[in-house]
């Protein structure tokens, strides 16, 4: 079974994430970037099931120089090989136009039995890319996979709803996004490290997929943040140590506040 | 004035409370249309009358029940054709967004997710409000091109009621071949806890690492506030609670009026979740724990003596 996985370069969580105050998108420049936590889990999945069976991992990225990071961690994880959309003119990109950029590059890898994703990315977090990228290549999409078990001509998933739990069943090819339930992701050995110098990455700009700079970026987004403002830090609040009186005066507050 | 199309939020015709804030904010752009899919109209249909729905376009073929999400995407995209809606309201669920993901690429529009505000821009466009950053900041954003598509997340507004027409319309609809790509092959519901939602509840308390494992007092102060209960990550990976209780980055994002921790020391990733609460308290016997960086109102000391005197103490205080 071949499978493409889609991951994302994004800003470290941990660092002190911001806005380019010039055009309102995020700045990935001076923050520390790395290859979104929640795609280790679809990196993790995809090798698992070639693993098991046969086949290859494609990563596929799209994002600026920086991103190339993203692609050689899930290199060094055992995918087989990678391709870097880079392009100027992707920058500021919204949802539906990485969803178009992730389509045309998946067609020229070749539709693969499986696309396997996150459930969503850290930075932006929509959770909606992989289901657009299904709807553009005409695949069902099964999305929050906690379980995934692949047979001859199909995918079976467990997905932990909030009204139940349900296994859904579909046919390949298909699209999956899968939680931070679904397996434990290795971290890359030294025979891995070594071994990701030597495995091909593609660079394709926006021509190589015949797409043309007016479908994209910052400009031809069909959302637009208007403005960003940083959430005033939270007013300083009491904090008292409990002295068999922690529980009272839990409730003193509460009822101060009217919450009872 | 133009519609707004917004898409019923309910298990077999019990509406979630997000249909009628949907409705409620829907009234701000134009005339709200109900869009429900799906069996038991019959229960549903009083909420949306009360809640100012003029239209509902209803469609209850087996097909919407027994595959997933394109069908209803299909739908929409049919009844966005035909009536050129002010714009489309849909629940910012897991399975909300996935039906605007789908309906925003087969129709043309921009979309956004997660908006905890939504408001007419007066010039028949549409300004939202979302966090971004786990919670680190408020970005104001509008949909340029389309009809706009936007996933509201629960609690951002409060229900009005107003009576409205109700008029109902059945809808054609036959599932494309894609529809059925993805079907539900089997299904366990999950055991009814009697507590509310957890994205929709005024109060949730939540229990982590600290717990141990033991859960009963969290959910005794929760149950004396009539609160739902959330857990951390570090709870849930240890099997003590389920992961649809999870509340973070992973999890659920709440936005309740009061959030209680519990034994939770405050990562990145579970403050995603809760940082925007109104009020934040914290029980945790760390003096040091980050999350009471985020208090309005911090207890430091052992939640297994703190909990039940609280309890007590609400108890009491109701007579
Ligand atoms: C604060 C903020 C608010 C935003 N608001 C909006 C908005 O309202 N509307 C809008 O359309 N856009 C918005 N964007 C832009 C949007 O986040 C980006 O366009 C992004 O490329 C797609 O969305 P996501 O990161 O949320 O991805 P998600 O849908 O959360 O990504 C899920 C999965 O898709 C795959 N994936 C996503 N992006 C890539 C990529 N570049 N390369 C490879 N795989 C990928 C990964 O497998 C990932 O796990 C916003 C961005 C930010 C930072
Ligand atoms: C990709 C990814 C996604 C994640 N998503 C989420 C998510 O969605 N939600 C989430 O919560 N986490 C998430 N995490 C995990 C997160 O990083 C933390 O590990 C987790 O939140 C820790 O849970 P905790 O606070 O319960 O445990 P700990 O960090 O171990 O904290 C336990 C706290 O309990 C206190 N304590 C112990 N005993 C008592 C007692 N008797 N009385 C009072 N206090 C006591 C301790 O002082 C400590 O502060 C994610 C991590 C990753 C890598």
């Amino acid at each position: 079974m071949n499978i493409v996985v889609c991951v994302k370069y994004v800003p470290d969580a941990q660092a002190d994430r911001t806005f380019n105050a010039s055009d309102n998108t995020t700045d990935r420049a001076n923050v520390d970037g790395l290859l979104s936590e929640l795609d280790e889990y679809a990196v993790e999945e995809a090798l698992k099931i070639v693993e098991a069976g046969e086949g290859e991992v494609t990563v596929v990225t799209v994002g600026p120089d920086q991103a190339s990071d993203a692609i050689k961690k899930a290199l060094q994880m055992g995918a087989d090989k990678g391709v870097h959309v880079n392009d100027d003119a992707i920058h500021g990109s919204d949802a539906i136009a990485t969803s178009l950029v992730l389509a045309e590059a998946i067609k020229k890898i070749g539709m693969p039995d499986l696309v396997v994703t996150g459930m969503a990315s850290t930075d932006g977090t929509m959770g909606v890319v992989p289901t657009m990228l299904a709807e553009r290549l005409g695949v069902p999409a099964v999305t929050f996979a906690s379980e995934l078990t692949v047979s001859g001509s199909g995918v079976s998933v467990r997905r932990d709803g909030d009204a139940a739990s349900v296994t859904i069943e579909a046919s390949v090819p298909c699209l999956v996004s899968v939680t931070d339930q679904i397996n434990e992701p290795r971290y890359p050995s030294f025979k891995g490290i070594m071994a990701a110098k030597k495995k091909p990455v593609e660079q394709w700009t926006l021509a190589d997929l015949g797409l043309d700079a007016s479908q994209v970026g910052l400009a031809n987004a069909w959302t637009a943040v208007q403005s960003f403002e940083a959430r005033p830090p939270r007013a300083v609040g009491t904090i008292v140590k409990d002295e068999g009186d922690g529980g009272a005066k839990l409730a003193g507050f509460l009822s101060e506040r009217k919450f009872i | 004035m133009a519609e707004v199309l917004v898409l019923v939020d309910h298990v077999d015709g019990t509406c979630r409370k997000t249909t009628s804030e949907l409705l409620t904010i829907a009234r701000r752009l134009g005339e709200p249309s109900a869009v429900f899919v799906g069996a038991g109209y019959d229960t549903a249909a009083p909420t949306l009358a009360a809640f100012g729905a003029e239209k509902v376009y209803r469609a209850d073929s087996d097909a919407l029940t027994a595959y997933l999400v394109v069908p209803q995407a299909e739908l929409l995209a049919q009844l966005v054709e035909r009536v050129q809606p002010a714009a489309v309201l849909i629940a910012s669920s897991a399975e909300g967004k996935e039906v605007a993901a789908r309906l925003a690429v087969k129709v043309g529009s921009g979309l956004i997710t997660d908006a905890v505000d939504v408001q007419s821009d007066g010039n028949g466009g549409v300004v939202t409000t979302q966090t971004a950053f786990a919670g680190g900041y408020t970005v104001r954003a509008t949909v340029t091109k389309g009809v706009p598509v936007i996933a509201v997340k629960p609690n951002s507004a409060p229900p009005e009621q107003v009576s409205g027409a109700a008029a109902v319309e059945a809808v054609d609809y036959t599932p494309s071949a894609l529809a059925q790509g993805a079907r539900i092959a089997a299904s366990t519901p999950r055991a009814r806890t009697g507590r509310p939602e957890l994205t929709e509840a005024a109060i949730v308390v939540s229990g982590g690492r600290g717990t141990g494992g033991d859960f009963s007092k969290v959910e005794a102060f929760a149950d004396s506030l009539g609160a739902a209960v959330g857990a951390s990550r570090a709870a849930v990976d240890a099997g003590w609670y389920p992961h649809t209780s999870q509340v973070g980055q992973t999890g659920k994002q709440v936005s309740p009026q009061l959030y209680v921790a519990c034994g939770i020391s405050g990562a990145i990733q579970h403050r995603a979740g809760m940082q925007t609460s109104k009020t934040i308290v914290a029980i945790n016997k760390d003096d040091e724990a980050p999350i009471f960086e985020l208090v309005d109102f911090g207890v430091v000391g052992d939640l297994f003596a703190v909990l039940p005197a609280a309890t007590d103490a609400v108890q009491a205080s109701k007579g």
